[in-house]
């Protein structure tokens, strides 16, 4: 690790202990979604489109209802008609995903869903549901979605930020600009100028368990649901929107989670479980398969970006002018805001523009994946920085130095920055011996950085301190990343009793108060310091009881590695042992709740170092050595950081080298599989080194800035960056396969 | 008084106007008082914003305190992952 501070004296946060989930999951005691097994049990199975557009005309399910065993079928028309009810767009959309009403937006929409007693006998039934389509024209890119008369998604779509705003509608759902100074003079004042255009494919978060919900409802209107998500209270909000019902009504409950990265932020099958099981009156569940999940559920956005930047001969970034279109997919919803605010935020440059365009068209929706947006606006911008660099012939990390954004530097999309370790993470990358090592025929170097704010939002947690002394620490954030053992971590530092005596649970929606999802990066910093809040207000109550124990004032008291002690030592130490064994006679139980809605966010940065070989004669690039730095503001878990960090770098190199969706000139897609969607796997990658940097978010107890996502932003770039030392050709369209590689060096040989 | 500054997203519903200077104790009425000022702007901050009060970034934060020169930058509402 790269500390920028001396570890205060902490005895437990920022060590490597056992993870409380590691016997379950090795063991296969873990239930995952699809472990659930209720009696009486049935199982379901999803009609879905074949088409990428088309009206609905007809629907018959009467063969399916008629199949001995089948015990529930249900259309959109079991739902309630959300834009008949005046419900809001957003929650319209998110019904419509859900289940088509009139119109399918993309092969895998769904149309049906059925229940029967055997998985052999519901997909036999799925397929007896009859539907009727007419099929419309497709559009599958941004480049066919903005087309002139391009065929429309959503005939009452006005594209919202334009002045003035259109007459007529579009798949264009939003513009977003940032802007400030005076472009013309920026570019006047550079030395050099580049301009490139490039392109991404939408790509999957390739989480390895499928989506799966169990549904259990009971005749008074209550039904439980059992599923796996980043967050089971938005879970419950978005079933209950769709199925029209209060919230009250729902109790979820957080299985495993087989890994989300963003894309189990969304709901899919859970409204359709309740209402089979409503019809059906028995417990259903829902799985999908892989096809499902690729064809279904969101991947991030493909994009198109151009941008155009200039440098003077000393390195000062003098302007940048950036068009960005993300497909969003059928509904409006693309992370191009996110990308407008990060694309060129980790730079403090004086003239810029930045122009996006969010575009429906006939792909899933899209859904969060680590950074949304980011990744994409990076591979651009780092691309361009890199040969800029080359053409000023200025050391990669020396041109970030010159211009990366510090305390106090204004944003591009707005405030100043707090406190940052964005320089940290470049000095981490040059001071290490990877950024000077010799380099083999056939390889090359590749540095690029990247920028994510990180969220907070609002969590709740309770402290118990049981019988024994031990505690339970109970949450309501879906652990995707560790956040058990990094509540477990901070709890033991607060309570100064071992990690060992510390049980992190992550509880029901009707067992702990409300957490938003597990995403943005945000659970460590906000779940943490409500469990932070909660062991605190445990301390006071311990002291308390400590007083009245020896008959003093509670300013007489003070709490020392997980004991009570007089301020003079006039008293022999009280254990928290000591204290729980005999909490009845000092008030009863000891146990605390704290909720907030958490402040204080410290935004991450990561920079990273890629060395690769590329095979002049098949066009494979081989990654060979991968150092990744980034600033955690403090590594609770230092285990589960370098997880994030690798993680992060791994699904990168997949985004970069060969992962994206094929379809057919149906719209239908071709690569529904981990055998031809081709992901990274341990065979195919080197050990990625990671250089934890330490600048401690001022705003938290322990100074965490949040690790899950910006480890993804900068892999696409540093990768481009490495084949273009490697061979002198820059790949501007994603993934660089060897096709585009070969290609790109027969140009170039030409 | 604080200095708002409107993003060129924003700059539609201002007549162009960049920052202006607002009296408002917290952000609630902030957005009231730009309200008045350019009429329509309150629903597009209510709901489709986070705030940026001295650099950092609040959701939910209609109750936040302004302070007395505070820097007040309204953002696009993020989704993380």
């Amino acid at each position: 690790m790269a500390l920028t501070e001396e570890n205060p004296g902490y005895k437990w946060v920022g060590t490597r202990p056992i993870r409380p989930d590691g016997l379950d999951k090795v063991t296969g005691k873990a239930q995952f979604g699809a472990d659930l097994t209720l009696p009486g049990m049935l199982f379901g199975k999803v009609v879905r489109s074949p088409h990428a557009h088309a009206r609905i005309l007809s629907i018959d399910t009467s063969a399916a209802e008629s199949m001995l065993g089948v015990k529930a079928v249900i259309t959109g028309s079991d739902f309630p008609d959300l834009a008949a009810n005046g419900a809001h767009a957003s929650d319209i959309d998110v019904a419509n995903n859900a289940i088509a009403r009139d119109k399918v937006l993309y092969e895998g929409h769904v149309v049906a869903a059925v229940a029967a007693t055997t998985r052999e006998l519901a997909e036999a039934a799925a397929k007896a549901v009859e539907v009727s389509y007419e099929i419309l024209p497709h559009v599958l890119t941004v480049d066919e979605a903005m087309a002139d008369n391009a065929p429309l998604l959503h005939e009452n779509m006005i594209t919202k930020g334009v002045d003035p705003a259109p007459d007529q509608p579009s798949n264009v759902a939003s513009r977003i600009v940032h802007e400030r100074g005076d472009l013309e003079q920026g570019f006047g004042e550079a030395d050099v100028v580049i301009e490139r255009e490039f392109t991404t494919k939408p790509v999957h978060q390739g989480y390895i368990e499928p989506h799966a919900a169990v549904a259990d409802a009971n005749n008074d209107g209550r039904a439980n649901i059992w599923c796996s998500s980043q967050g089971h209270f938005a879970m419950r909000a978005y079933t209950a929107t769709v199925l029209g019902v209060s919230q009250g009504t729902l109790k979820v409950t957080a299985a495993e989670i087989g890994g989300g990265f963003g894309g189990k932020t969304v709901i899919y099958l859970e409204p359709l479980a309740v209402r089979l099981s409503q019809r059906s009156g028995r417990p259903v569940k829902l799985v999908m398969d892989r096809d499902e999940v690729f064809r279904a559920t969101g991947p991030t956005s493909g994009t198109r970006i151009k941008v155009k930047m200039g440098i003077s001969n000393g390195g000062e970034l003098t302007a940048a002018e950036v068009w960005m279109a993300f497909e969003a997919g059928a509904y409006a919803g693309s992370p191009v805001g996110a990308a407008g605010m990060t694309v060129i935020a980790a730079y403090d440059i004086p003239h810029f523009l930045v122009e996006g365009y969010d575009v429906v068209c006939n792909k899933p929706r899209v859904a969060a994946y680590r950074a949304p947006g980011a990744p994409m606006a990076a591979f651009a911008v780092e691309s361009v920085l890199d040969e800029l660099a080359r053409s000023i012939d200025m050391d990669p990390i020396e041109v970030r130095l010159a211009n990366a954004a510090v305390e106090g530097t204004q944003a591009s999309y707005g405030p100043k920055f707090p406190r940052i370790g964005f320089v940290e993470t470049l000095e981490a990358i040059k001071e290490h011996p990877n950024y000077t090592a010799e380099l083999g025929p056939n390889q090359g170097r590749g540095v690029a950085a990247g920028f994510w704010f990180n969220a907070g939002m609002n969590s709740s947690a309770t402290v118990h301190v049981n019988e024994n002394g031990t505690a339970t620490v109970v949450t309501g954030s879906p652990d995707i990343g560790g956040s058990r053992q990094s509540m477990a971590l901070m709890a033991a530092e607060e309570l100064g009793i071992p990690y060992e005596s510390i049980k992190p649970v992550v509880a029901d929606t009707e067992t702990v108060g409300f957490n938003d999802v597990t995403g943005g990066s945000r659970v460590t910093l906000a779940t943490g310091a409500a469990v932070v809040d909660a062991c605190r207000l445990v301390i006071e109550d311990l002291r308390a009881r400590a007083a009245k124990t020896w008959d003093v004032e509670i300013d007489q008291v003070e709490w020392v590695d997980g004991q009570a002690q007089h301020v003079d030592g006039s008293q022999p130490p009280l254990s928290l042992n000591a204290l729980a064994a005999k909490s009845g006679r000092t008030g009863g139980p000891i146990s605390a709740n704290a909720s907030l809605n958490a402040r204080g966010v410290g935004a991450g940065f990561s920079t990273q170092l890629c060395d690769v070989e590329v095979d002049p004669e098949t066009g494979v690039t081989r990654v060979v050595r991968y150092l990744t730095a980034q600033d955690a503001g403090r590594a609770i878990s230092p285990d589960y950081v370098e997880g994030q960090m690798q993680g992060g770098v791994v699904q990168g190199i997949g985004w970069g080298l060969n992962e994206e969706y094929i379809h057919d000139e149906n719209g239908a897609m071709e690569n529904p599989s981990f055998l031809d969607y081709r992901m990274p796997v341990a065979s195919d990658l080197p050990m990625i080194e990671c250089s934890i940097v330490e600048v401690p978010n001022p705003a938290h107890p322990y100074g965490v800035r949040g690790v899950g996502e910006v480890g993804i932003v900068p892999p696409m770039a540093a990768l481009a960056n490495a084949i273009k030392d490697a061979t002198g050709v820059r790949l501007t369209d994603l993934p660089m396969t060897p096709i585009k590689v070969l290609e790109a060096l027969n140009e170039q040989s030409d | 008084m604080a200095q708002v500054y409107f993003s060129a997203g924003l700059r539609d519903l201002t007549g162009g106007v960049a920052q202006v200077d607002v009296q408002a104790s917290n952000v609630r009425r902030l957005i009231a008082a730009l309200d008045e000022m350019f009429p329509g702007i309150g629903e597009r901050l209510s709901e489709a914003s986070s705030v940026a009060i001295d650099g950092e970034i609040l959701t939910d934060a209609e109750y936040e305190s302004v302070p007395d020169q505070a820097e007040v930058h309204f953002l696009d509402i993020l989704q993380g992952g």
